[in-house]
C-alpha cells in the first residue's frame, strides 16, 4: 500500500498536509504542490480530505502466503512469570484472548518460558487456557531477552498461531521486538483494545500514541502471526474456574546459552504498596510542593486501610518520591477502584495511565485543571485543607 | 570505543492534539525535537567518550531531510560523526522496517560499533521495538531500561530497571542497550560544538549505499498498518465541588464513596 498523489489535480490547497499525523506531507515551494516523504505510513487520512480527489491509496498488495493459505490458526498468550510467579498481566489477556479465541473459534494457548515453573500450570488452565506449551529449559531460568525470543520464536515456527498477545512490560516490550523481526511479523505495542474480524481472522489493535494525544487502530494484514503487547490493567481479569484443566504441552528445545548475564536482582518495592495492582491509590502531584508533604499522601493511604501512593511525573523529577510511584505513560498503567489525585493537573502523559480507574477523585485547587475533564467526583480546594479533612472524615 | 547513538526526530506530542470540531490534527506552533529519550542515550555515549579516550561517537537518525537538525544538535553537544539515512524508498517503515534499515546502516560502518544506544522509546511512537529490532538483526544482545552503565576489559556492566526493581547485568561487548530518563541529565550543545554543527553540510545516505534489500524497506515491507486514528473520547458525568468548606466537602466525598460502596 502506498499514497499515490496527482501533481495535476493537486490545487496545493493545504488541506492535507494539515491532517496528516504523521507530519508525512509538504508542499513544494516553487508551487505549492503537495509531496510525499518517509515518514507516510498510508493511514489515509489526507484521502478523505482532498476535495479534488488527487490522492489515493494504492492497495493491490498480494497477500502473503503465510496469511492467505490459513496455516496460521490458534490464539496464544505469553505468561510472563518472574521468579515463579505469573505476573497478573497474564490474567487479564487469558480473559481477553478466551473471548477474541471463541470469536475466532480457535483453542486458547499459553506459552510458559522458565525453568521449575510447572507450578504455573493449573493457574493459567483456570483462567481460560486450553493448552499451555511449557519450555522448560536453564538458560530461561532468569529472564535475558535473548533466550527467551529464541524459545518463542521456535514456538511460533512450529505451532504457527494466527495471533500472539504478550503484556507490555517491560519483559514483553523488551523480547517480542525481537520475535518479531525473527518471525516476520508485525507487533504493535502497547495496545489499550483488542477486537477480531472473524472472516477475514484480523486483529483489530487500538493504542495510544503521540503520548496520548491521539489513539490509532492498527492492522497487520499480510503477516502472521498478528502479535501485540497489551497494557497491564486495562482488561479485567477473568473469575478463575477451579479445577479447570487442559493439554499440558512439554517442548523441548536446543536453546544458545543465555549471553547477558544477571548478576543481582534488587526488588526496591518489597517494603511498599506497588501502585501496579492496587485498589486504591493516592497521588500527589507538583501541588504537594515537597518531599515532606508526602507524607500526606502516606496518612491519606492509611486512612484509607492501606492504599498505594502513587506520583506524578512533576513530583518524581523532582526528586520527592522515586521513579517506581510513577503513575503515567513513562510510569505506570492503573487501574483502581478508587484513584485520588491531589495536586495533579491532568496532563495527558499522566492521564493515560490512570483513566481506565473505576472511580476518579481530582482535589486541585485550580478549577481550569485538565484532571477534573477525567474525574468522577472534582474538588476545587487547596489539598492542604482538603485532605487533613479527608483523613479525618474517613476515621470517623 | 566507537559507540552508534540512534536518534529520533519527533514532535513535541505535549502539543499534538486532534481539534474537536474538524477532527483533524491541530498542528500550529508544533515543534519538532530531538527525542527526550535520544537525549539520555546520546549523553551516556557522551560520558563514556570523557570516561575512555580515543572513543568515537555517531549518531544516526533515519528521517526526512530535515531530521538532519537531531543530527546537528547531536554534534553540538558532541557525537563526532553523523549518518543521515533518508531516501523516499524508506517512506512509510514500521518499527520491522525501520530496525532493518537502521542495522544496515549500522552494519556498513567502520569500525564497527562496540557499543549501540538507543532511546527507552520513542514519544510519537511510544512502541520501544526499534532498539531490540536493530539489536536483532545485528545479532547483539540488547538490554532495555538502562540507566547505568560502566566498561572494563571489553566487558559492560549495566544496571536496569524493572516495573517493581533493578537489576544488575553484566555481558560482553558489542551489545545495544536502551535508555531510560533517569540515567542522566542531557547537556546542552556547546559554544564550540554548535560552531561545529553550523559548518556541517550532511550528504543524505540512500537505501542503495547501505545496500538494503527494496523488499524489506518502506510501507511495502511494513507488516503494521495504520487504519484510523481519533481522539480519546472525553470522559462525562462527572461532579464538581467548588466554594464549600474543605470540611463540608470531605464529608460528602466519604459520604459518596460509601454510598457507593466502595470503602
Ligand atoms: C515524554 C513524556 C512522558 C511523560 N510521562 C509522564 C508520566 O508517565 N506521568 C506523568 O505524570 N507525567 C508525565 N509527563 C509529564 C506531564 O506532561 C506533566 O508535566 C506532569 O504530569 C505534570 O505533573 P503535575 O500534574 O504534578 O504538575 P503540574 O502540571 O505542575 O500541576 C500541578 C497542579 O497542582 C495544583 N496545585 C498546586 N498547589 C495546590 C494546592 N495547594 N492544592 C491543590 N492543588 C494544587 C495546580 O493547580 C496544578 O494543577 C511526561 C511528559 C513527557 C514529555
Ligand atoms: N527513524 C529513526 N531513526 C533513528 N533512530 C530511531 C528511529 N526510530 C526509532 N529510533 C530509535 O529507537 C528508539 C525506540 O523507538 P520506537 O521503537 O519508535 O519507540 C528511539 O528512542 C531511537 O533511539
Amino acid at each position: 500500500m502506498a499514497l499515490n498523489i496527482d501533481l495535476d489535480l493537486c490545487t496545493g490547497c493545504g488541506a492535507c498536509v494539515a491532517v496528516c499525523p504523521f507530519c508525512a506531507l509538504t508542499q513544494r515551494a516553487a508551487d505549492g504542490k503537495v509531496v510525499v516523504n518517509e515518514a507516510c505510513t498510508a493511514c489515509g487520512a489526507c484521502v478523505d480530505v482532498c476535495p479534488v480527489g488527487a490522492l489515493s491509496l494504492e492497495t493491490a498488495e498480494p497477500a502473503t502466503d503465510a496469511a492467505a493459505s490459513g496455516a496460521y490458526r490458534g490464539f496464544w498468550v505469553f505468561a510472563e512469570q518472574r521468579a515463579g510467579r505469573l505476573q497478573e498481566v497474564v490474567f487479564e489477556l487469558l480473559g481477553k484472548g478466551r473471548e477474541l479465541a471463541d470469536q475466532l473459534g480457535v483453542p486458547l494457548g499459553a506459552v510458559l518460558l522458565g525453568h521449575e515453573v510447572q507450578e504455573c500450570g493449573a493457574a493459567l488452565f483456570e483462567h481460560g487456557a486450553d493448552r499451555v506449551y511449557v519450555v522448560d529449559h536453564p538458560a530461561l531460568a532468569t529472564y535475558t531477552a535473548e533466550p527467551y525470543a529464541e524459545a518463542m520464536s521456535a514456538l511460533i515456527h512450529k505451532h504457527k498461531p494466527e495471533m500472539v498477545l504478550a503484556g507490555a512490560t517491560s519483559m514483553g516490550r523488551g523480547f517480542f521486538a525481537r520475535v518479531a523481526i525473527q518471525v516476520h511479523a508485525g507487533l504493535t505495542a502497547d495496545c489499550t483494545e483488542l477486537a477480531v474480524e472473524p472472516t477475514q481472522r484480523q486483529l483489530w489493535q487500538t493504542r495510544p500514541a503521540f503520548g496520548g494525544n491521539i489513539m490509532a487502530t492498527i492492522l497487520c494484514p499480510d503477516h502472521r502471526p498478528q502479535m501485540a503487547t497489551v497494557r497491564p490493567k486495562v482488561f479485567p481479569q477473568p473469575v478463575p474456574q477451579a479445577g479447570r484443566t487442559g493439554e499440558w504441552i512439554e517442548e523441548v528445545l536446543e536453546l544458545k546459552a543465555p549471553v547477558v548475564r544477571v548478576i543481582e536482582t534488587v526488588n526496591a518495592m518489597a517494603n511498599e504498596v506497588n501502585v501496579a495492582g492496587a485498589e486504591f491509590i493516592v497521588t500527589g502531584g507538583r501541588g504537594l510542593g515537597n518531599a515532606e508533604n508526602f507524607k500526606l499522601m502516606a496518612e491519606l493511604a492509611e486512612a484509607l486501610g492501606g492504599a498505594a501512593v502513587g506520583a506524578s511525573r512533576a513530583a518524581v523529577d523532582a526528586g520527592w518520591i522515586s521513579s517506581f510511584h510513577q503513575v503515567g505513560q513513562t510510569g505506570k498503567t492503573v487501574r483502581p477502584k478508587i484513584y485520588i489525585a491531589c495536586g495533579v493537573s491532568g496532563q495527558i502523559q499522566h492521564v493515560v495511565g490512570m483513566n481506565s480507574s473505576d472511580t476518579i477523585i481530582a482535589i486541585n485547587k485550580d478549577p481550569e485543571a485538565p484532571i477534573f475533564a477525567m474525574a468522577d467526583i472534582g474538588i476545587v480546594g487547596d489539598l492542604f485543607e482538603v485532605v487533613p479533612e479527608l483523613i479525618k472524615a474517613l476515621r470517623q | 570505543m566507537h559507540i552508534v547513538v540512534c536518534v529520533k526526530q519527533v514532535p513535541n506530542t505535549t502539543q499534538v492534539r486532534i481539534d474537536p470540531e474538524t477532527h483533524t490534527l491541530v498542528r500550529d506552533g508544533v515543534e519538532s525535537v530531538m527525542n527526550p529519550f535520544d537525549e539520555n542515550a546520546l549523553e551516556m555515549a557522551l560520558q563514556l567518550k570523557e570516561k575512555h579516550p580515543g572513543t568515537q561517537v555517531t549518531a544516526l537518525t533515519m528521517g526526512p531531510p530535515q531530521a538532519e537538525a537531531v543530527l546537528k544538535e547531536a554534534v553540538g553537544r558532541g557525537a563526532d560523526q553523523v549518518m543521515l539515512l533518508c531516501d523516499q524508498a524508506f517512506a512509510g517503515s514500521d518499527t520491522w522496517a525501520t530496525s532493518y534499515a537502521l542495522s544496515r546502516a549500522i552494519s556498513q560502518m567502520a569500525p564497527p560499533p562496540d557499543l549501540v544506544l538507543f532511546g527507552k522509546q520513542a514519544i510519537d511512537g511510544d512502541t520501544a521495538q526499534v532498539g531490540p529490532g536493530v539489536a536483532d538483526w545485528l545479532n547483539l544482545p540488547c538490554i532495555t531500561y538502562a540507566y547505568g552503565i560502566e566498561i572494563d576489559g571489553g566487558m559492560a556492566t549495566v544496571q536496569r530497571s524493572f516495573e517493581d526493581g533493578y537489576e544488575t547485568l553484566e555481558v560482553a561487548l558489542p551489545c545495544a542497550l536502551t535508555v531510560v530518563k533517569e540515567a542522566n541529565v542531557p547537556r546542552m550543545a556547546s559554544l564550540r560544538g554548535k560552531m561545529a554543527a553550523r559548518k556541517l553540510t550532511i550528504e543524505p545516505t540512500t537505501a542503495a549505499a547501505i545496500g538494503a534489500d527494496p523488499d524489506k524497506i518502506g510501507l511495502a515491507a511494513s507488516p503494521t498498518r495504520v487504519m484510523k486514528i481519533f481522539s480519546p473520547p472525553p470522559k462525562t458525568g462527572g461532579v464538581m465541588w467548588q466554594g464549600e468548606e474543605p470540611a463540608a466537602m470531605a464529608r460528602k466525598l466519604v459520604e459518596a464513596l460509601r454510598e457507593r460502596q466502595l470503602i
